[in-house]
């Protein structure tokens, strides 16, 4: 690839002009950036050239053949003619040739082909037609026309070079030869996954949007990011009488111009007629009830409607007077990491202020919070070191407990895409999932038993004199208790433990330390175990030991879930910390925080998601919770143990959620506050690099729906705050101030930028993407090692329960499946609730493939269709925890990890009958 | 427009249910692939040869072998697809599909085999009592002095008539005789293999001489075949001893190709040299490695030579088993049924168990060549001559040549001839030379009317020139060149525009579907060819797009022949007549 650093040097001349290119610049390229269009088809910004179309051929002085202009760099004095009348010749008859095959009913508004026709002059083309294609729409996110295609093969780069999905081939040859899925299967039934790549990358409309909406003309464009996992994909909304028709991928820093099917296709939840639109109040004749009674035919029987005064006075007026009656305490707010910077950090400073208590958490309790502590223990900074794509950096990535082509399959690409470079990618998970076809080694190890992997694989570092010394002596401290509490963990001891042999873990341990640049990805499968926060503290230690942090290609990177997990926690959504991760608990700083916020706070951390829920239903009066308000958040699916988790809701005095859709967790509200969906929204959101970046409102909130700043503005203001912010860049700029990180970053910034990494401590800052470099932000500087004791899960199978639960996510569907079950396309890919066996498990028990089994725990028991997963290791089951009619979490175990409080949402015992 | 057929519909999502995105691995399909496969190695450029295994063991490729295959190589389903569905030699046949008889007939209808007859083959075969087998045109299959040629199996029938053919279906001779050649004790008792283990004790030792007491050096063999005016034998011409230089200078590791991918029609040089004295050519190959320095040595021999197959496996095999000296490691690797693959790079990208489609120039081959390393790629017949030529010297060839021009070449000739074959004749000799003292002249009742002088894609000359010198770089003035030097007579019996239009079907057929030009021009072309009236402006500007904006030479060539009938035939296009 051109390296644009230099200036262009290399002289030469095109169509009697005189130009220079840089090194490495293609003819086509370099003829561009001079205003020289040359005919152009298979060759695309951002895929590999492939010259196969010959539109863009030119004559090059000397050579007996025409050049194609995408692939051939300019070399000194050479001489190119793009418009004589030979090169044109065979510009206009390649363009020919293909309009000759064009159906006579387009697919698409704008085609290439034609636009090039129309630039060289072509009309009909004196060609016979080709035998035409049968149309395939069994997709239903992607219609496949290839009548329209001209085989330029820009959707299978795409496919396989860019999302490396592998699903698009070129079968049979000549004029015969054709774009295929698989085995040439009807895209409906192949492995596509959906990204819609390959419809983004279609010159023809060959490749489109399902449903015809490639044919409508946007009204509007508006530049976004992608509402759902914590990669901060950018996107465009593409809107029409405020709908939006479809969505394409932008050339964002995090993910290059690539989405996955949730951010490509699953945008139409907005547009779901189950949108809340009138504010609701529980009606006096409909009492709650412990057991979810939610009708999804009749959802609002236990409501009635309410003007936004009624409803407003409702709702904090029940939570003034149990804040007035009972104090602060029993009260607690639940915010989202859905919502935007600004929401989050309002609603934290509600709580904080408007409530007075610190019972303020969301869901990264739910999530990372193991990870959090740990980092923040030991290395005193909770968000990652290095940004996803500086895996291009690193010789090795090292993956353990992250399904990542399923829950951050963008990130996902470009690690992918290294391993097609050539690098070593190592993925450690008890569950072979998608991610470890991609890799080089594959460790399945024994589900729970992380720690004595990870201290097995230290212990190896420390036998095979790997250590890096230099930094553990420079930069660290507590080493020696390590490697003193190390010393059993003898490769031979804990291979029978985890499952993996002494020499594996022994080579896993010399690749990784001994690479020149190891970064560690990590996800769920780490985090949410009662021994998660010891799980993080083993990671960090390896990195340390290594020397692999502080430097690009290295470091420690926890894939952060939600789109705006990283900026909720760092706005202060959590209980023991105010904004920036500063405690809630050390004098100095709340002093600072009362003199911003004008007033005295709590100087007691709070109560965590988990103990929330607990304390609703506290025995002892004065430390229960009486009234809550939960914006955004569906603890009545997300939380372990949901028989718990919802009598708890019905048992609550005072219960106000703000939310676009009646979920699980409305349906226990007393007032229920509709509020604005991601693309009705202006805000800042920060993924999972610390990528401070704007979504942009594309909509207008349906009906009486309110902006959900407005809503928390008005509830503080009935709450007696006096708030006058006037909008998300009034909230911002308090924010700089509360947040020395984001200091240097102005609203005005991220308008132009789009995108700004934190740590940005001034306005000249261009924002620093690696952190660590040359020091620690702990009070002495240095990182803090922290000994890991192998421990196992809370509940272990036994004889009545024998099988191991692990609950996750999918492609399609995000978390509870709130939004995406309201998702056309999403909820048609996937519309049904699956526990996936290991297949000789499967016909031991009986049980046929899409029949249905039940799932019992020793505290829920649900029924679900059986799927075969060869990826399994007999004895264990996957669940998706998004589907309310078979609610994963109605058989998790409640069990918190001791430093973090995360459930225990990956392991817990369980039986299996065919039903 | 034809109206397109009825659309695939959406499939009812329930009936994924339980059920990953794509097909899943049958644990059977995969079980038999494992036995199959044993312990060959599970490299990506291993997928052609794991191929014809699966198929020479099942008769076809099915949807679960090739999805089990794909599991056990790590690559995507469509990878293994994409290069299955490429090669004609593989059938693939996915669910509700009917699997082929297990014997196939295959019957040649390029153009010396159209002349002889082969419509009339094809038509009496099918017309034949079912013998069960199915009857399969195909393109040249190298037997074109034997025309009308049918493959039984694997068992070439020459000068085939329905009887002959269903005789040898009955009695089941359906494998290939090894053809019989110099074996390798002859060839060593004889004197082979002693120059190349002079060359590599020179090369060994650094030393120039050898027990014979002459000059081995890489330099001067190098030299000698410069001062020999050696060139590429597989039609591009390149002058041997200036490759080898080239590739001398690129850094190691180095590979060498060996491209026995003879498929041009009219060409059987190669499988004469291999059928009679294969240890000439590997000796050859083995001294260029030596020269060289090469690293590996791939060997792509067309599938549809399967006597010389066995022939060559058994010849290496004797050579590993007893080694003059100690040998480069070679691999010999079996085509699959795609012309294409003559093409050098194309033939790469096969070796490497992809599918046989050009790659674009620069860089080239000798630079990046077999998996990325510089490599030497040769036709088989050019190392043939190596060893003739360092033990008798470089005048020895130079000095032949007739009409100005000089060395030696080998013609394949084939149509209306009383003696076709391969002729060893002077370079530059003409065409009416040719057949009065090497072919005893036209065939009785035949009188010259036009020729093709190299191949299928080489054009046709008519008979007022046929005095023209028959070499390199002499025909390209007449908008024709000699490439592999396969002579196809024609008489005043045939027509030029039948000829012309055979060969188009047969780009069509063999056109690898990568560039526009090729892809789209090869089967419009056919097709404008069929018309009564030919739409000659049209077919002009198409033949330009063809010449000048293709990738390789089978879409830059494969107008030849058309423009050649436009050219030097243009009764048969206005009357309809000829001859």
């Amino acid at each position: 690839m051109a390296s644009m650093a230099d200036s262009p040097t290399i002289a030469f001349t095109l169509d009697g002009e005189a130009m220079t290119a840089f090194r490495g610049e293609t003819l086509l390229g370099a003829a561009k950036r001079h205003g020289v269009a040359i005919p152009q088809l298979c060759a695309k910004d951002g895929l590999r050239p492939d010259g196969n179309c010959r539109a863009c051929v030119v004559e090059i002085e000397g050579e007996r053949v025409l050049a194609p202009s995408c692939c051939r760099q300019p070399s000194e004095g050479m001489v190119a003619h793009s418009s004589n009348e030979r090169a044109r010749k065979s510009q206009r008859l390649v363009v020919e040739l293909l309009k000759a095959d064009m159906p006579d009913t387009a697919h698409n508004l704008q085609n290439e082909l034609d636009d090039w026709a129309n630039f060289l002059q072509v009309g009909k083309s004196r060609f016979p037609a080709r035998e035409q294609p049968a149309a395939d729409i069994s997709h239903p996110a992607i219609a496949v026309n290839l009548d329209a295609c001209i085989r330029c093969t820009r959707c299978l780069r795409a496919c396989r070079e860019e999302q490396v999905n592998g699903v698009i081939g070129y079968a049979r040859r000549g004029d015969e030869a054709s774009i295929v899925f698989d085995l040439e299967d009807p895209l409906g039934t192949s492995s596509c996954v959906g990204c819609g790549e390959c419809v983004q990358a279609c010159p023809t409309g060959a490749l489109m949007p399902a449903g015809g909406v490639g044919l409508e003309a946007p009204q509007r464009s508006v530049d976004s990011v992608c509402p759902y996992c914590g990669v901060g994909c950018q996107l465009t909304y593409h809107v029409r009488d405020n709908r939006i028709l479809h969505v394409s991928g932008r050339d964002g820093p995090a993910n290059q111009g690539r989405l996955c099917v949730k951010g490509r296709y699953g945008f139409d939840y907005v547009h779901n007629r189950g949108r809340l639109t009138v504010p609701l109040i529980r009606r006096d004749d409909a009492p709650k009830r412990a057991e979810l009674g939610l009708d999804p035919d009749n959802p609002y029987a236990d409501f009635r409607e309410a003007t936004w005064e009624e409803a407003m006075a409702c709702a904090a007026g029940g939570l003034k007077t149990i804040r007035d009656t009972h104090g602060a305490d029993a009260l607690a707010g639940f915010g989202s990491a859905k919502g935007s910077n600004e929401e989050a950090y309002l609603f934290q400073k509600l709580v904080r202020t408007g409530f007075g208590t610190n019972n303020v958490d969301h869901c990264t309790r739910l999530c990372h919070a193991s990870s959090v502590v740990a980092l923040l223990e030991m290395i005193g900074s909770g968000a990652v070191s290095n940004p996803v794509r500086d895996a291009v950096h690193a010789d090795v990535i090292f993956i353990i407990g992250s399904n990542t082509t399923v829950n951050h399959p963008v990130a996902a690409t470009f690690l992918k895409n290294e391993v097609g470079k050539g690098k070593t990618l190592i993925v450690l998970d008890p569950r072979r999932t998608p991610i470890a076809e991609h890799a080089t080694h594959y460790l399945q190890f024994k589900p729970d038993t992380d720690v004595a992997l990870l201290n097995a694989l230290m212990h190896a570092v420390i036998e095979q004199g790997l250590v890096d010394q230099a930094f553990v002596d420079s930069r660290t401290s507590g080493y020696a208790e390590l490697a003193e509490h190390l010393k059993p963990y003898t490769p031979e001891k804990m291979a029978p433990i985890c499952g993996i042999d002494a020499a594996t873990i022994r080579e896993v341990a010399r690749i990784y330390a001994g690479a020149a640049a190891s970064i560690i990805f990590w996800g769920m499968g780490i985090s949410q175990h009662v021994h998660g926060t010891d799980n993080s503290r083993a990671l960090i230690s390896l990195a340390l030991m290594s020397g692999q942090i502080g430097r690009p290609g290295t470091g420690l990177h926890p894939l952060r879930g939600q789109n705006n997990v990283q900026g909720a926690s760092d706005v202060g959504l959590i209980p023991m910390v105010f904004p920036d991760y500063q405690r809630v608990d050390d004098p100095e700083i709340r002093a600072r925080f009362e003199k911003l916020w004008g007033q005295a706070l709590d100087p007691n951390p709070g109560l965590t998601v988990v103990e929330i829920m607990h304390a609703v239903t506290a025995a002892d009066p004065a430390r229960r919770i009486r009234g809550m308000y939960i914006m955004g958040e569906n603890p009545a699916m997300s939380d372990p143990n949901l028989n718990h988790a919802r009598a708890a809701l019905s048992k609550l005095e005072h219960l106000v959620v703000q939310d676009i859709f009646m979920t699980e967790t409305a349906w226990y509200a007393d007032v229920i506050l509709p509020a604005s969906a991601f693309p009705e929204k202006t805000g800042s959101f920060t993924n999972t690099d610390r990528r401070v970046q704007l979504g942009r409102q594309a909509l207008a909130t349906p009906g009486q729906a309110r902006q959900d700043l407005e809503i928390i503005i008005d509830m503080a203001r009935r709450l007696g705050l006096d708030w006058r912010y006037q909008g998300p860049p009034d909230v911002f700029s308090e924010m700089r101030q509360a947040m020395p990180s984001i200091a240097g970053i102005s609203w005005e910034r991220l308008e132009e930028q789009g995108s700004v990494t934190y740590p940005c401590e001034s306005e000249a800052d261009p924002g620093q993407p690696v952190i660590f470099i040359d020091d620690f932000p702990t009070a002495d500087g240095r990182a803090h090692f922290v000994p890991a004791p192998f421990t196992n899960a809370d509940e272990l199978p036994d004889d009545a329960y024998p099988w191991v639960l692990i609950t996750g996510r999918l492609l399609e569907h995000w978390h509870t499946g709130s939004m995406t079950r309201r998702a056309s396309v999403l909820d048609r890919i996937e519309p049904d609730p699956v526990a996936m066996l290991h297949p000789d498990d499967l016909s031991r028990l009986g049980a046929r493939i899409g029949e249905p089994i039940q799932l019992s725990s020793r505290r829920g028991s649900i029924t679900a269709f059986a799927g075969a997963d060869p990826g399994l290791q007999p004895g264990q089951v996957f669940l998706p925890f998004c589907y309310h009619e078979a609610a994963a979490n109605l058989l998790t175990n409640a069990a918190l990890d001791p430093a973090a409080k995360i459930p225990e949402f990956k392991f817990c015992a369980l039986q299996v009958a065919a039903a | 427009m034809p109206r397109n057929p009825e659309p695939r519909e959406q499939p009812k999502a329930r009936d994924r249910r339980g059920r990953p995105k794509g097909r899943a691995v049958d644990p059977q399909a995969l079980a038999e692939i494992r036995t199959l496969l044993e312990d060959a190695p599970r490299n990506r450029d291993s997928l052609i040869e794991h191929l014809h295994q699966i198929q020479d063991q099942y008769g076809y490729l099915s949807a679960k072998h090739l999805v089990a295959l794909a599991a056990e190589l790590g690559l995507a389903t469509t990878e293994v697809y994409e290069v299955a569905t490429f090669y004609h030699h593989f059938d693939v046949i996915k669910e509700g599909q009917t699997p082929p008889p297990p014997l196939t007939i295959r019957v040649c209808d390029s153009i010396s085999c159209e002349l002889a007859g082969a419509e009339a083959l094809i038509t009496a075969l099918d017309k034949a009592p079912g013998s069960g087998a199915r009857i399969q045109r195909v393109p040249c299959v190298g037997r074109c002095a034997e025309a009308p040629v049918a493959i039984v199996g694997q068992n070439p029938v020459d000068h085939a008539t329905a009887d002959g053919v269903q005789e040898l279906v009955k009695s089941g001779a359906t494998q290939a005789s090894t053809p019989p050649a110099i074996r390798y004790d002859r060839y060593r008792a004889e004197g082979g293999y002693a120059l190349l283990r002079n060359v590599h004790a020179a090369a060994a030792t650094g030393a120039s001489g050898s027990d014979a007491g002459t000059d081995l050096s890489g330099e001067r063999i190098m030299t000698v075949l410069e001062d020999s005016k050696l060139r590429g034998l597989g039609g591009a011409g390149f002058p041997t001893g200036r490759k080898w230089r080239i590739l001398r200078d690129q850094p190691g590791p180095r590979l060498m190709a060996i491209n026995i991918d003879e498929g041009e029609p009219g060409t059987f040089k190669d499988r004469h040299f291999l059928e009679t004295d294969p240890h000439r050519f590997i000796e050859g190959m083995l001294i260029a490695a030596e020269v060289v320095d090469v690293a590996e040595i791939y060997i792509y021999l067309r599938d549809e030579y399967a006597g010389i197959r066995a022939l060559l496996e058994q010849e290496l095999d004797a050579l590993r088993a007893d080694p003059p000296c100690p040998l480069r490691p070679f691999h010999l690797r079996r085509g699959a049924g795609a012309y294409i693959c003559g093409e050098e790079s194309a033939m790469i990208e096969s070796l490497e168990g992809k599918r046989g489609m050009p790659r674009l120039r620069p860089p080239y081959v000798a630079e990046v060549g077999l998996f990325g390393h510089p490599t030497l790629e040769h036709n088989m017949e050019t190392l043939y001559w190596v060893r003739d030529l360092l033990e008798r010297g470089p005048d020895w060839f130079a000095s032949q040549g007739r009409n100005g021009r000089s060395g030696l070449r080998a013609f394949s000739v084939s149509g209306r001839v009383r003696k076709p074959g391969v002729h060893l004749a002077p370079a530059g000799i003409s065409l009416r030379e040719l057949i009065d003292e090497f072919c005893d002249g036209m065939l009785e009742g035949h009188t010259l009317y036009g020729y093709f002088p190299g191949g299928a894609s080489g054009g046709i000359l008519p008979a007022s020139l046929a005095d023209l010198p028959l070499d390199f770089d002499t025909l390209q003035p007449h908008g024709c060149f000699i490439g592999s030097a396969a002579i196809i007579v024609l008489s005043q019996h045939d027509s030029a525009r039948q000829a012309a239009l055979n060969a188009m079907r047969f780009f069509q057929h063999e056109s690898c579907g990568q560039c526009t030009p090729c892809r789209e021009g090869t089967a419009k072309a056919a097709r404008l060819m069929q018309a009564t009236t030919w739409d000659q402006p049209l077919l002009e500007d198409l033949c330009t797009v063809m010449t000048d904006a293709s990738i390789c030479g089978l879409g830059q060539a494969a107008p030849n022949p058309l423009q050649c009938v436009m050219k030097y035939f243009p009764r048969e296009l206005t009357d309809g007549q000829h001859g």
